[in-house]
């Protein structure tokens, strides 16, 4: 496999590691171990397949295995915490922070597949074939994912922190 | 002009622009006729946009060298994976001394009993630690409510943990080492009723003691250490109980304060 076309690809995946884990750092490690599994399943490859598809497919795989044996989640709870959220009396000014934020209140699943459409520009075939589920899959997720963030950035859906162990 | 409601699959393959002409054509007419579509159309492709804007910037970034140097070679074997944190969850707190008394005691019950006990007691002194970091983790950071009972019920507490585990239970001191006692609760083990101790120091640092009455070899085994997650576990068995330690502290201090509590229920 032509090296410098491994090289392209790395932007793109940290860039997606990134807004998946929220995390500067857990996200290079997660680039860092999905380049060393690909090199370990090289010959696997199809020369002439889409290079970025199955780099892609081998970090969501990397993830599922992750998330299967994932360390307890710990996280101080502040009282504020509690409090019922207020709906913001603005609507269009969109906080890329908030966003942020938002983003990773949104399950796993759905996450995975607003951020390959919106990041990757992947078609929905391309997504379920990463993401090695059916396209109906794709389209309930990436709906559920759309709406769900647009309720939490409205302020109308809690975002509790209250997630002491999932 | 009525038209046919188009499906939500449609709605989002017209934000992302994979429909083709004729379909986009329709959809964009009946989006015109309905606000309540037009608002969401326009509310997904504001965050598409967002998430461009917000994430766009790591393609710029210098690549790390770890990674500029995966992309042309193999890893070398464990080349630039020391920095990594081990893998290895578990160690042994007290030299090998401690694993020789374990092993041999439970090689004893199990040839003693003719039955494989010890290998059913092995499997849920793995478990012992981590349902006690899981209990800690959901307990100990909740500022109002981190007890059922709390210490100046401490009678109280004592008797209904005593009835519920059926047998005598009672949170040892640790106020000379700093940390007073909150309270406590029941919880559900693998079988029946465990109990949770709480404490907390004056900085407000909360620790845990787990106590088990599950374990059915009767064996004793020395200190275990565990981490789970930034919660650090220290756990023995000791006859019929099942004892973990559980605080986000460091690994020494924990160390001591087992050995604090060990010492008092020796001394009991």
């Amino acid at each position: 496999m032509e090296s410098s076309a491994i090289l392209a690809e790395i932007p793109r995946l940290r860039r997606y590691a990134r807004a998946m884990l929220g995390d500067r750092a857990a996200a290079d490690d997660l680039v860092q171990d999905t380049l060393e599994r690909a090199w370990t399943r090289i010959s696997q490859w199809q020369v002439g397949s889409d290079l970025r598809a199955w780099l892609f497919s081998i970090m969501h795989n990397l993830r599922v295995d992750q998330m299967r044996r994932s360390a307890i989640y710990t996280q101080t709870i502040d009282e504020d915490d509690f409090e019922v959220p207020t709906r913001p009396t603005q609507t269009d000014t969109l906080e890329l922070k908030d966003l942020e934020t938002a983003l990773q209140h949104l399950p796993d699943e759905q996450r995975e597949v607003l951020l390959l459409v919106a990041l990757e520009e992947m078609s929905y075939t391309e997504v379920a074939a990463t993401l090695g589920v059916p396209v109906g899959t794709v389209m309930s997720r990436l709906s559920r994912g759309r709406e769900r963030l647009r309720l939490v950035m409205d302020g109308r859906l809690s975002t509790t922190k209250l997630r002491v162990v999932r | 002009m009525n038209r046919r409601p188009i499906s939500e699959d449609t709605l989002h393959a017209y934000v992302d622009a994979a429909l083709p002409e004729v379909d986009r054509t329709e959809a964009e007419a009946y989006i015109a006729a309905h606000p309540e579509a037009a608002e969401r159309v326009r509310a997904y492709q504001v965050q598409k946009q967002a998430l461009s804007v917000l994430f766009n910037p790591v393609l710029d970034e210098p690549l790390p060298e770890n990674l500029r140097v995966l992309a042309s070679a193999p890893p070398q074997a464990e080349a630039g994976r020391s920095a990594r944190p081990s893998l290895s969850r578990w160690s042994l707190e007290r030299v090998a001394a401690g694993v020789v008394i374990a092993l041999v005691s439970g090689a004893a019950g199990w040839l003693g009993h003719g039955q494989y006990q010890p290998a059913e007691s092995v499997a849920r002194m793995t478990l012992l630690p981590r349902q006690a970091a899981v209990a800690h983790a959901v307990f100990s950071p909740d500022v109002r409510r981190p007890v059922e009972v709390k210490a100046e019920n401490e009678d109280q507490l004592v008797a209904w943990l005593s009835k519920r585990l059926g047998t005598p239970v009672r949170p040892p001191k640790l106020a000379a080492l700093g940390y007073e006692l909150i309270g406590g609760r029941l919880l559900p083990g693998n079988v029946g009723p465990v109990a949770q101790f709480m404490y907390n120091d004056v900085t407000g640092q909360r620790l845990t003691l787990y106590v088990s009455t599950e374990n059915t070899s009767n064996q004793e085994t020395a200190f275990r250490f565990a981490q789970e997650g930034q919660i650090n576990v220290f756990y023995w068995i000791d006859g019929t109980f099942g004892y973990a330690l559980s605080a986000s502290i460091g690994k020494d201090e924990l160390a001591r304060i087992a050995n604090a509590v060990y010492d008092q229920i020796e001394h009991k």
